[in-house]
């Protein structure tokens, strides 16, 4: 990008500004394979155009032997879309939407360490697409619940049967949506808080 | 049709303890924490100060750019006299998340920006912070 001519860099329009008295931020992350409805889901319940942030990761050639042994560099750009609802005069929410298969987005320090609760999409067409993602979040101890886009051509199973086929304990809310429905999209947020809270109750009870 | 089956997995190690939100525009002494995945490292200039700033952390300037101030910097201190968060600072400029916190510590640094910490999870989570998040999704 050109900063000199910085005068033009897009910013926030007038009515994306946050309040002065905005303070404090949280974040949820929604993870998926491709295609299965995250961008959809941000984009639905967000009060932005969703936005696009990235990072670059370096690998410092791991198990790679080159003849030379010299250290090999990739670099690797990851992308992610995200979008905001503000809930008070002083708190906002961010949803990050990540591509699950991306082995990157747990060595980027903090996504999910300092996220309330993760809300994993799968599709009933590709399942074990999410599995990997799943594993990851419970080794983590990161909280998630599962949500089921209900694509017209998937194969249609019962939550039980899914529970099973995705060995999930009965405490795991598993909840069909329509990412293209605020409504929708927003029941699912709401059945991921509504489980935090109830960990949170159950770690200290009063 | 039988779905694929999947194997759950458990928590490598034990909870870690409840990490401290860093103060207003304050560094985090011990740097980024250590973590035996972390093979693959996150790209910036060679030596320079970061802060331990969160995609969520909400920056505000508080002064117009000065004369010295890089066009980036400024592009940055114009974008940011509301709160905005380092992730929307990233998109805006279109510059990775690494580059913008090591423009953003040197403004820190210099005390033209504030950084507003993040509400982090905590190993005991704040109950009502939940039920804030809950009453603002539920007037969506
Ligand atoms: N039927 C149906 N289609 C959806 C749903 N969510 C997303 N889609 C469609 O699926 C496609 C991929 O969605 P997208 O959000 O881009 O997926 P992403 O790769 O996970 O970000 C788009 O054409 C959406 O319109 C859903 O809940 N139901
Ligand atoms: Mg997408």
């Amino acid at each position: 990008m050109d900063f000199n001519g910085s005068d033009t860099i897009p910013g926030p329009r007038t009515e994306d500004h946050l309040p002065h008295t905005a303070q404090a931020a949280v974040k949820i992350v929604i993870v998926g394979g491709f295609g299965v409805g995250k961008t959809t889901m941000v984009g639905s319940v967000s009060e932005i155009k969703p936005l696009t942030t990235e990072e670059t990761m370096t690998q410092a050639g791991i198990g790679v032997d080159d003849n030379y042994g010299s250290e090999t560099k990739t670099a690797t750009t990851v992308a992610m879309d995200f979008g905001r609802i503000s809930i008070t005069e002083q708190l906002v929410l961010y949803l990050f939407g990540t591509p699950g298969q991306e082995r990157f987005w747990f060595l980027w320090n903090g996504l999910f360490e300092g996220a309330l609760g993760a809300v994993v999409l799968v599709d009933t067409r590709r399942l074990e697409v999410s599995f990997d993602v799943m594993g990851r979040l419970e080794e983590r101890g990161v909280p998630f619940v599962v949500a089921v886009n209900t694509f017209p051509d998937g194969p249609r199973h019962d939550i039980e049967e899914l529970r099973t086929a995705l060995d999930l304990s009965p405490e795991i809310p598993i909840v069909e949506c329509d990412a293209r429905r605020r409504a929708s999209s927003r029941d699912v947020l709401m059945t991921l808080m509504k489980f935090l809270h109830s960990l949170a109750v159950e770690k200290a009870p009063v | 049709m039988t779905p694929p089956q999947r194997r759950r997995r458990f928590p490598k190690t034990s909870p870690e303890p409840a990490p401290q939100p860093p103060q207003e525009g304050q560094d985090t002494p011990e740097g980024p924490k250590k973590n035996p995945e972390r093979l693959y490292v996150i790209t910036g200039p060679d030596g320079t100060e970061r802060s331990e700033l969160d995609l969520v952390t909400l920056i505000v300037a508080h002064a117009d750019p000065p004369p010295s101030a890089t066009p980036e910097q400024a592009a940055l201190l114009r974008l940011c006299t509301a709160p905005l968060s380092v992730a929307e600072l990233s998109a805006y400029l279109s510059l990775p998340f690494s580059v913008v916190t090591v423009l953003l510590t040197e403004l820190l640094t210099a005390e033209l920006v504030t950084a507003r910490a993040p509400v982090i999870r905590q190993a005991l989570a704040d109950r009502s912070l939940l039920e804030a998040v809950m009453h603002g999704l539920q007037r969506l």
